[in-house]
């Protein structure tokens, strides 16, 4: 992923302090950190507090304890929401990783028609969500989409919508057509980053395609995986606007993931003190995730993958 | 994972987690503050209304009240899907409008609860307009408690059954008037490989009128009129076990066909097994006349039949009951600054050329000087029929996602499409209803 860092010595031709290597000073992050807490922090806090209220939007929150948390540990939909969220999850990321990687480090040659074809597959992800979500709805209409003549040529069933495992399959998968573009262009930037050095160095200890691969473009592609990994996790895990718009957490409540329950929780049922609850559970958890991926990764250690050179 | 991970750099990788999930929790204390500027200075009223095709009626109505009224009204279209969402996000906030479109019942229960609302019961009482204007069993299906809260607005929207006249004709089936009938055209229908009902599973509510109707014809009107007073107890009733187990049957009888679980009504797919010949009838709304013209306007003019839902065997409930939404309401926000404004537009809502005005937009008003216009309707067969199905039905049951609060409605819808789904049994449905509070 290449980062632009311009800096300012180079640009304003002012002369950092020494010893400051060419950083600028913490005074120049405080309006990211005001941004951020106001838009981020607070409104967390908020959702925090309103985790131990019951709050129907119209009158003050009242207090009520834990009695939303304790709810919240024997709710089986709320069971049933994680499990589904946890699933779409690992489906997203076993589903849209390879792919992603591959077209990325493809994507990072020098062949010819390469730009175009790169711009063609970057298409999917300047759509709006919405947009795609309706595009496949469409498509997938068990009546009059394209489904209903091509399903059967690979025999699938047209109501691929209408079953628990075909929906959530669905979701998985405009999820994933919709962002491996994104995901491709880290791997494209991770990739073009490699130095050249290692390839020649391995072509001429007689390294072909596939060694070259596996020992040189993997290996140093560590720490964009992980970035791309937590990228798509999270995303995953906060996935909310195809599910609502392609299947309402149907059919019955089979692809009701965490964010969707929380949304009907919120702004269906108005019980915002429960749905503050779903929110933060999922702010934790999605935290978790992400603090343990980068942990054992050794992304946290901002180790350089070019050591020893 | 929207556009906001575009912005996260490589180092702040780790922040994405909690970045990510603050912006769903940050949505939660989001209270939407546009809109209309409520009550303010200046003699404006501010009126939310739900937008779809009927707001230039209501959009006329306003400019012609504020030619000679000295507070303005703004009316603010809300798209529709939005429409609850914001009206309770603008009601809990400061920038609340003076008055809003609503279904009565359960839709404004929460706003009569926390005092936000209006008692326009001694107003319909003392004034004639009011008081004379409208169908009583209009005004009473919107009230509360006994107390009028809303002035009807719009036109009438019962369920019907519609279906496709030429497949009736081809197949020699007649239009069912008893539950047996209704079962042989299941079969004659199946067996020519076409779906006897059309139903849009994936939007859920339209399976909720499966129910309604099925449990009024079952058990009457008063098994649903004590769950909407508050009497949970009341799924507990026998009929809605029966109801639960026909619609069971029915879904097992292959009367929906095999894919209605990803069908929908919005996007039309619905509508569109009708009028396409490959689903023979549908149980909608009145507004399925319009999306037909809107469709398919041959089908619609020739072909397009409607009658009442059957009677079910040994239901007591009367075969001329209906369902649906009786109309819309305004409401009128309690902390306006120009109550009497805000009552006197309202009281052109009874107007003769306010209800000319829905009847030139297809709609049949629920005003008592309505009949008389019909003839004048762009179909004044269907506006005919309709008010008369209205008219003479003994009970008008709101829509359950209407009369209910949203917090037994939203369960409710999810606990439909589950036994509809197969995910759920009948038993289980009346369990989970029982247990929700």
């Amino acid at each position: 992923m290449s980062h632009v860092s311009s800096s300012p010595k180079v640009r304003g031709g002012r002369k950092a302090a020494a010893g400051n290597v060419g950083r600028p000073p913490v005074a120049w992050a405080l309006p990211g950190i005001l941004f951020f807490a106001l838009f981020a922090i607070v409104p967390l806090a908020i959702a925090v507090y309103l985790s131990f209220c019951h709050w129907d939007g119209l009158n003050s929150p009242t207090s009520v304890g834990t009695a939303n948390w304790t709810r919240l540990f024997k709710d089986p939909e709320f069971r049933q929401a994680a499990w589904l969220s946890l699933l779409l999850t690992t489906i997203s990321w076993v589903f849209q990783t390879p792919v992603a990687l591959l077209l990325g480090v493809w994507a990072a040659g020098r062949q010819r028609s390469r730009a175009a074809l790169s711009a063609i597959f970057f298409i999917p992800l300047l759509l709006s969500t919405t947009a795609i979500a309706m595009l496949f709805h469409a498509l997938l209409d068990p009546n009059f989409g394209v489904i209903k003549k091509i399903g059967p040529w690979f025999g699938i069933d047209p109501n691929i919508m209408g079953s628990s495992t075909g929906a959530l399959l669905t979701v998985a998968f405009v999820g994933g057509w919709q962002f491996m573009p994104f995901h491709t262009l880290i791997y494209q930037g991770g990739t073009r980053q490699i130095p050249q050095v290692l390839y020649q160095a391995a072509e001429i200890d007689g390294a072909g395609m596939f060694r070259q691969f596996f020992h040189i473009t993997l290996p140093q592609l560590r720490n964009t995986i992980t970035t791309s990994s937590v990228l798509m996790i999270v995303g995953s895990l906060t996935y909310f606007d195809t599910v609502l718009i392609m299947t309402k957490g149907g059919p019955g409540t089979d692809t009701t993931v965490l964010p969707y329950l929380m949304y009907r929780t919120g702004f269906q049922t108005y019980d915002l003190g429960y749905a503050a609850a779903i929110a933060t559970a999922l702010v934790v958890v999605a935290t978790a995730l992400s603090l343990v991926l980068v942990r054992f990764s050794g992304f946290g250690n901002m180790r350089s993958t070019r050591e020893g050179m | 994972m929207r556009s906001g991970i575009f912005t996260q750099g490589k180092r702040a990788a780790r922040w994405t987690a909690a970045g990510a999930a603050m912006v769903m929790a940050g949505v939660l204390t989001g209270c939407g503050s546009d809109g209309g500027s409520g009550g303010g200075g200046g003699g404006t009223l501010t009126a939310y209304v739900y937008g779809d095709d009927a707001v230039k009626v209501q959009q006329a109505a306003v400019k012609e009240f504020n030619k000679t009224s000295d507070v303005k009204v703004k009316l603010v279209s809300v798209p529709g899907t939005e429409y609850v969402n914001k009206l309770r996000s603008a009601m809990g906030s400061p920038s609340a409008p003076d008055i809003f479109f609503n279904w009565g019942g359960g839709s404004i229960k929460p706003y009569v609860d926390a005092n936000q609302l209006v008692d326009l019961t001694s107003t319909f009482k003392n004034d004639a307009t009011l008081k004379e204007g409208f169908l009583p069993s209009i005004v009473t299906a919107g009230s509360l408690d006994g107390k009028v809260y809303g002035v009807p607005m719009r036109g009438m929207q019962p369920v019907m059954l519609f279906y496709n006249k030429t497949l009736f004709a081809q197949n020699d089936v007649q239009v069912p008037k008893t539950w047996e009938d209704l079962q042989k055209a299941i079969k004659t229908f199946k067996g020519k490989g076409i779906t006897p009902f059309a139903l849009g599973g994936s939007d859920k509510w339209p399976e909720l009128m499966w129910m309604e109707y099925l449990l009024d014809r079952i058990g009457g009107p008063d098994v649903f009129r004590k769950i909407q007073n508050g009497d949970n107890s009341a799924w507990g009733d026998p009929a809605v076990l029966k109801t639960a187990q026909t619609v069971k049957q029915l879904v097992d009888d292959g009367a929906f066909g095999k894919n209605f679980n990803s069908v929908d009504y919005g996007n039309g797919g619905a509508p569109t097994l009708l009028n396409k010949g490959k689903a023979a009838m549908h149980l909608m709304g009145s507004w399925e006349y319009s999306t037909q013209l809107g469709k398919a306007p041959d089908f619609a003019k020739k072909d397009l039949g409607w009658t009442n839902f059957p009677t079910v065997a040994g239901g007591v409930g009367d075969p001329a009951d209906v369902v649906g939404n009786p109309t819309n309401y305004w409401s009128v926000n309690a902390r306006t600054k120009h109550k009497d404004a805000a009552i006197a537009f309202l009281k052109t809502m009874a107007s003769k050329s306010y209800a000319q005005a829905l009847v030139d937009n297809g709609d049949v008003p629920t005003t008592s000087n309505a009949a008389s216009m019909l003839s004048g309707s762009p179909n004044p067969k269907f506006a005919t029929d309709q008010y008369e199905m209205v008219q003479k039905a003994p009970s008008f049951t709101l829509s359950w996602d209407q009369a209910l609060v949203s917090q037994t409605a939203t369960p409710l819808l999810t606990e439909i499409s589950k036994l509809f789904a197969g995910k759920s049994t009948p038993e289980q449905f009346v369990a989970a209803m029982k247990a929700v509070k």
